[in-house]
């Protein structure tokens, strides 16, 4: 299979790679997928006031996999959590120009995205 | 060094110079039909295509006339199960087979279940093995024929052959075997194996791609098949269809020097999959071998990098040529077939990687290989959620897992 330049610059230099404290109030955390399903994603945020001001990610899966998250991790930093909840799959799909079958990594990291927003919230009170 | 370097020889092998030189003639010079009775092209095509067949047979201890030319073992596979179910279905509608076989064997059984046979399609153990004891159990009054490998494309396990094939015998019930993998890498015999019917492919032994053969017992028991290609009756009625001289030839060449070099080539094999294997093993943690150490093929290796998916390892590691049993090498975003069938666990299967040298690998490309694994494994540790949660000291297993795919 071959991989798109953008898939491939992710894939060799992830953004974002790391963990936050996931017990301190200001990170929420987000993790989606199986490892029998070949797809685990952790996503991180750091939150100042309603923006998003750190993330990080680690994906245990294939390329399109790694690039999804660490270009959701990109995608995030410097918004607001009603603005990172609005990204779709779909932009994922048409920035890394993920073929069908690797649609659902992108799924996944929306899934990532939307957990540790709900984290962050759920850990607000909110 | 070249790169890429190559280590799936499971998937397929170059031609040996040797064996390409024994063809070129049979494009342009000799290029007569075998089947051509009444001119001298004819009579050099049907000389070489009979030379070939004897160094076929004499690979696998088989006479001659025992010998089917096909396109392949798949073509190969489809004959002898789906010949030997029509031929023999007033006997029996039972086939005793496994989990662990081929996709050729898999598909092709399951089109004679949905003709009115009944499979039994056995569970191999962890290693990927078919005891002789499961299939004396399976065995029934209507089984007509048992088709196990001799040894498994993406493990390298071997079957117990000899003892299947004794016990096959003594019940009077066919036995074919897949010989794709082991021809020419292990001494094959189809006499002391007592095997009646045994394919093997060209392009698995340095042969070219598109030829094959179909061993047909023709004594102790006779072995009947019902033809599936009509035509004018080639190959002894069994097989219609003009013959691939230069093909066959090719076969024959790549037969011969496999029999010739078989201890050479296998010991090269070993030595070179054992070191690659100990370099591995001394470079990580928590690899596990999919297979059976005793029971393998000299040149197969293959092994499950835990908390690293197979694809993404594949990208690390892009200047060498290997397999895996990753869901995500596939269409069908299923893991590997065989690995499930050995209950090694879903998340193993997405970490295998498969490994596969041959008669032109190098030990300074094996060298590069592992160093190159060791290192992606290593990066790719380093981003996986799985190994992080490990070394927390999660039990992974315990893990309620959300949103999985």
């Amino acid at each position: 299979m071959a991989y798109s330049n953008k898939v491939l610059d992710h894939y060799n230099n992830p953004r974002n790679v790391g963990a936050l404290d996931k017990s301190a109030p200001d990170v929420g955390t987000g993790v989606v997928g199986a490892p029998e399903c070949g797809d685990v994603m952790k996503l991180q945020i750091r939150v100042e006031g309603d923006r998003i001001v750190d993330a990080k990610f680690k994906t245990f899966g294939c390329g399109s996999a790694i690039a999804s998250s660490s270009l959701a991790t990109e995608w995030i930093k410097g918004k607001t959590l009603d603005e990172a909840l609005g990204i779709k799959n779909t932009q994922i799909v048409e920035e890394l120009s993920l073929p069908p079958v690797k649609i659902h990594c992108s799924v996944l990291a929306e899934d990532a995205i939307k957990s540790a927003v709900n984290d962050y919230k759920h850990k607000q009170g909110k | 060094m070249k790169l890429p370097i190559y280590l799936d020889y499971q998937a397929t092998t170059p031609v040996d110079p040797r064996v390409l030189e024994a063809m070129l003639p049979y494009f342009s010079v000799h290029f007569g039909n075998a089947a051509s009775r009444n001119h001298s092209f004819g009579w050099e095509a049907e000389a070489a295509v009979e030379k070939a067949r004897e160094e076929v047979a004499e690979l696998i201890g088989a006479s001659p006339k025992e010998i089917v030319f096909t396109s392949g073992s798949t073509e190969a596979i489809n004959l002898a199960l789906k010949g030997a179910a029509e031929m023999y279905r007033d006997k029996g509608r039972h086939i005793i087979t496994s989990q662990a076989e081929h996709k050729a064997v898999l598909d092709t059984c399951k089109h004679l279940e949905r003709q009115g046979f009944e499979v039994t399609f056995l569970q191999p153990d962890r290693t990927g093995r078919v005891e002789v004891a499961a299939v004396e159990q399976a065995l029934r009054p209507d089984t007509i024929l048992v088709a196990l490998m001799w040894a498994n494309n993406e493990v390298g396990t071997l079957n117990p052959v000899r003892e299947i094939g004794a016990l096959c015998h003594a019940r009077g019930v066919l036995f074919f075997t897949d010989a794709t993998q082991a021809a020419g890498k292990i001494p094959v015999d189809v006499e002391a194996d007592q095997v009646d019917l045994a394919c093997l492919s060209a392009h698995k032994l340095y042969g070219p791609k598109g030829v094959g053969a179909l061993y047909v017992r023709r004594r102790g028991p006779r072995v009947r098949l019902v033809a599936q290609m009509d035509g004018g009756g080639h190959e002894r009625g069994m097989r219609s269809g003009t013959l691939n001289v230069p093909g066959i030839v090719g076969l024959g060449a790549a037969c011969r020097l496999a029999r010739e070099e078989l201890a050479a080539d296998a010991a090269h094999a070993a030595e070179l999959r054992d070191h690659l294997e100990r370099c591995i093993l001394e470079g990580l943690d928590q690899v596990h071998l999919n297979g059976n150490r005793t029971h393998r093929l000299p040149n197969c290796l293959n092994l499950s990098f835990a908390y690293v998916e197979g694809e993404s390892l594949l990208m690390g590691i892009n200047d060498v040529a290997v397999s895996s049993g990753s869901a995500c090498t596939s269409a069908s975003l299923e893991p590997s077939h065989v690995l499930r069938a050995m209950a090694v666990g879903d998340e193993l299967a997405h970490s295998s990687i498969r490994f596969g040298v041959g008669r032109f690998t190098t030990r300074e490309e094996v060298d590069f290989a592992a160093e190159r694994v060791i290192a992606a494994v290593r990066r790719l540790r380093e981003l996986s959620p799985l190994y992080e949660m490990a070394k927390e000291g999660i039990d992974l297993k315990t893990v309620h897992w959300q949103g999985g795919h």
